[in-house]
């Protein structure tokens, strides 16, 4: 058994890394693919119209959204239309709030830029979207956007 | 082996979108200022277009019932009919499209009536821009003359009345 002897002698060899990319590659896909981009918490259904005029927002940070429609879980909040801002279901009166809250967040010279996008569900009545308006041209946030999808509306 | 990985995150960084948000863009009137009210201006009633949506989502343009295929033809030939028909606007400056909902009007039906006044507006200056510019307007120079002049041409006036609450829920 002399064979074994010899070998014991000498140096273990060095750990082969070829592989070592590979398994950096498949870590870093594995987490691409498994993240999800932070998503925020939504309480109500908004299935939004379907539009053909659509625009695209120029800068996403720069847009606050209000959500509007039947709650998800009626059996908590009901099956009337609610308002969601942030992740919390909130009342026509907490939206100058809002408002004037994300505003603060960011600095002076691009507040006149700050979009507002009503995310409403198609079958919510105008009544509650008017009052929305209301409140944010009362806090002198004009620029709105009608959440939709792009679409033939119909054939022409 | 490295080549392959790289080529997959190339696709995955081509192909993955954000999504961003899409939409009708509008801007609300400022909020009225009722200790220092403006001052009434005289609109001629030809220049202005009525839309009216009712809460059984019915479409009145004009005091007369309408459907929604016809609204993009009208508006269009509210604003480009320069004086010629008696009933509509005397010049595209002039033109002003109002839109008066119930509170009872689904979200829906009011977002695919607001869609076919933007589309008017939309069309008209394309066409404006196309036989003037040879281009449509979107593909004019951003803030260049040519895109200034189409505006100035056929600006979105598209007026929608303070609301008023009819009966329950006001």
């Amino acid at each position: 058994m002399s064979k074994f002897k010899k070998n014991s002698k000498k140096e273990s060899p060095g750990i082969n890394t070829s592989s070592l990319p590979d398994i950096v590659f498949m870590l870093l896909f594995f987490f691409m693919v498994a993240t999800k981009m932070r998503d925020p918490k939504v309480l109500v259904t908004t299935a939004v119209p379907i539009v053909s005029e659509v625009e695209k927002v120029e800068k996403k940070s720069w847009v606050n959204y209000i959500l509007v429609g039947p709650p998800r879980d009626p059996a908590v909040a009901g099956t009337a239309p609610r308002i969601q801002l942030d992740d919390k279901f909130a009342d026509v009166a907490d939206v100058q709030q809002y408002i004037i809250l994300k505003r603060n967040e960011h600095p002076e010279a691009i507040r006149d830029y700050l979009t507002t996008s009503i995310k409403s569900d198609r079958s919510v009545k105008m009544g509650l979207i008017q009052d929305i308006k209301q409140e944010l041209r009362q806090v002198n946030a004009l620029k709105v956007l009608y959440s939709a999808s792009g679409g033939e509306v119909h054939e022409h | 082996m490295a080549d392959i990985a790289f080529l997959l995150l190339v696709f995955f960084l081509v192909t993955t979108t954000m999504d961003t948000d899409k939409g009708l863009r509008v801007k609300l009137p400022p909020y009225p200022d009722f200790t220092n009210p403006p001052p009434k201006t005289e609109q001629y009633e030809r220049n202005v277009l009525e839309v009216l949506v009712n809460s059984n989502d019915q479409l009145l343009v004009e005091n007369q019932l309408m459907s929604i295929e016809g609204l993009t033809k009208l508006t269009k030939d509210h604003l480009t009919n320069e004086g010629r028909n008696p009933k509509l606007a005397e010049s595209s400056l002039k033109a002003i499209v109002s839109l008066k909902n119930d509170r009872g009007t689904s979200y829906e039906r009011y977002l695919e009536v607001y869609n076919e006044l933007m589309r008017a507006y939309n069309e008209v200056r394309n066409e404006y821009a196309l036989a003037k510019y040879g281009r449509p307007y979107n593909d004019l120079p951003g803030n260049g003359e040519s895109a200034k002049d189409v505006k100035t041409k056929y600006p979105m006036k598209i007026s929608e009345a303070e609301p008023v609450s009819y009966g329950e829920g006001g």
